[in-house]
């Protein structure tokens, strides 16, 4: 696989390709399999994503500890909101349900993880349904938004243990904005300056889970880390160039995830987590699971 | 290498890659070892594992890796009711195993009818694994491919004689390791293999009079 997203665009533009189709030439050249299979095995993702959005939106399920729950049904029926039925909103609540589905123990594709496995579905399934992108299409979105996840995993990191929340919910985001910005027929370069625009505004993200647990604000970072791709795709398709380049771009975040204190990386040693409100929730809650359980 | 589907992947009971996911497949691996479902697990717990398993359902997911669950069953919910209804005795311990461990790290202790054994893996994040010692024997096992570990007496033509047996059963060898500690002292042989080694293969390298210890282990993760 690709080891910087500036040989991927190089070698899609040489070719006259998309970057999907330079992706899995490339994946199937890596692990010996044709390039059906690996789009087959995209299809299925993509299948158990649309399943996780539907059982998120129903609103009946809450996580171990009763943190996060039935917030992607609050936010589909609510009419008040300046985003009120816009696909934007649809984005946001279809962020919420499959995190949501995460947290109560449901199945989801873990794309780059499960703590931010929300955005890249919400962005294509609900860009895909307002603007009625082909099945293909969206499969095409998760080659490209994988192909991002692989060159942000080789240059920087998709652990939230390792680099804070910027390479968990940020990773994602710039995946699904430059998957996005390709399915709605952005060329190979404006998909790297979408991720570039995008991860420009997570750096930095820490990654503060109350108790450690997968839940909060985990859910609700999903949802803000998909308003921030919409806007990287917006104006990447508009046009807009950010003057630093992408892989520039995910360097310094896994320089940042590095140089981030230990209490910023999953442990609940800090930000949120150690909040007077955020020690004593996760005290609580943690020892109704331990009630319930036994 | 990275791969493309590890990114977009895998599918899985939510709610942690490293605190679900990979949890559960190391139930498996223990599984494998002991060749069905225990009747007996004892779940030692280490760092953030022991902290907050709980509330990642690292306690479901290895009960249900050793039920035969794997990532994406949603049983793994409910895989403590079910350990019960199957007969899995299971018993959770919070341990310090080593200061230096990986912090999600698990000793599982199995019995099946009167066998035992014991293996010590971690959970290295996104649904990644590594098993560092069974039955007292240091290994490195992924779970990637199928696994068999061997140790042997040092030997001329063991190597020949244990490829020869994968052979002679249709088993194409991916990678092979041998170390030693010394000139004469027990080899350590891990072999990853393609195709999965069945029971009758296992017990003819067990029956090897020289081979002292040998576990099959099956592949858990990877497409």
């Amino acid at each position: 696989m690709y080891k910087a997203l500036a040989d991927a665009i190089k070698d899609a533009e040489r070719e006259g390709k998309s970057l999907a189709q330079v992706a899995l030439a490339a994946e199937s050249r890596d692990q010996g399999r044709p390039v059906e299979d690996i789009r087959a095995a995209l299809q299925r993702a993509l299948d158990v994503m649309r399943s996780a959005i539907e059982k998120g939106l129903v609103g009946d399920l809450y996580s171990a500890s009763g943190l996060v729950g039935g917030d992607a049904a609050k936010l589909r029926s609510s009419a008040i909101g300046p985003l009120a039925q816009t696909p934007f909103r649809d984005i946001l609540t279809r962020a919420l349900a499959v995190q949501e589905v995460n947290a109560a123990m449901g199945v989801i594709v873990a794309a780059p993880t499960a703590g931010g496995a929300g955005v890249l579905p919400a962005i294509l399934t609900g860009l895909a349904k307002a603007k009625s992108v082909t099945d293909e299409k969206v499969v095409d979105g998760l080659a490209t938004a994988g192909l991002i996840g692989a060159v942000v995993a080789e240059r920087a990191s998709l652990s939230g243990a390792e680099g804070g929340c910027q390479a968990e919910t940020g990773a994602a985001a710039g995946m699904a904005a430059g998957a996005a910005t390709e399915m709605l027929g952005g060329t190979p370069s404006q998909v790297g300056h979408a991720v570039a625009l995008t991860m420009q505004g997570t750096l930095g993200l820490v990654c503060d889970p109350l108790g450690g647990l997968v839940e909060l604000p985990c859910v609700f970072r999903n949802a803000t880390g998909s308003a921030i791709a919409l806007a990287g795709i917006e104006m990447a398709l508009a046009g807009i160039t950010f003057a630093i380049p992408v892989d520039e771009v995910i360097d310094v975040m896994g320089e940042i995830g590095r140089e981030m204190d230990v209490r910023y990386r999953e442990t609940a040693g800090g930000g949120l987590a150690a909040t007077p409100t955020g020690r004593r929730l996760a005290k609580e809650r943690l020892y109704q699971i331990k009630r319930s359980d036994a | 290498m990275v791969s493309l589907l590890d990114i977009i992947g895998p599918v899985m009971v939510g709610p942690s890659s490293s605190h679900t996911a990979g949890a559960c497949r190391l139930g498996l691996l223990a599984r494998g070892l002991i060749g069905g479902t225990p009747q007996r697990g004892l779940l030692q717990l280490h760092g953030s594992f022991a902290r907050t398993g709980e509330g990642h359902g690292t306690d479901k997911a290895l009960v249900g890796g050793l039920l035969g669950f794997r990532p994406d069953d949603e049983r793994l919910r409910d895989a403590l009711q079910i350990a019960e209804r199957e007969g899995l005795d299971y018993k959770f311990e919070k341990v310090t195993i080593a200061d230096a461990a990986h912090p999600n790290t698990v000793r599982i202790n199995v019995e099946l009818d009167g066998r035992k054994a014991t293996m010590l893996g971690s959970s290295l994040g996104a649904g990644r694994i590594l098993v560092q010692e069974i039955d007292g024997y240091p290994v490195e096992v992924t779970g990637n491919l199928h696994t068999i570990v061997l140790v042997a007496e040092d030997r001329k033509g063991s190597i020949a004689k244990i490829t020869g047996i994968l052979a002679e059963h249709d088993i194409n060898i991916a990678t092979l390791r041998l170390s030693r500690k010394e000139r004469g002292g027990d080899a350590f042989m891990m072999i990853e293999c393609d195709e999965e080694p069945d029971k009758k293969a296992g017990e003819e390298l067990r029956g090897l009079d020289w081979v002292r210890w040998t576990r099959r282990l099956p592949k858990v993760s990877g497409g």
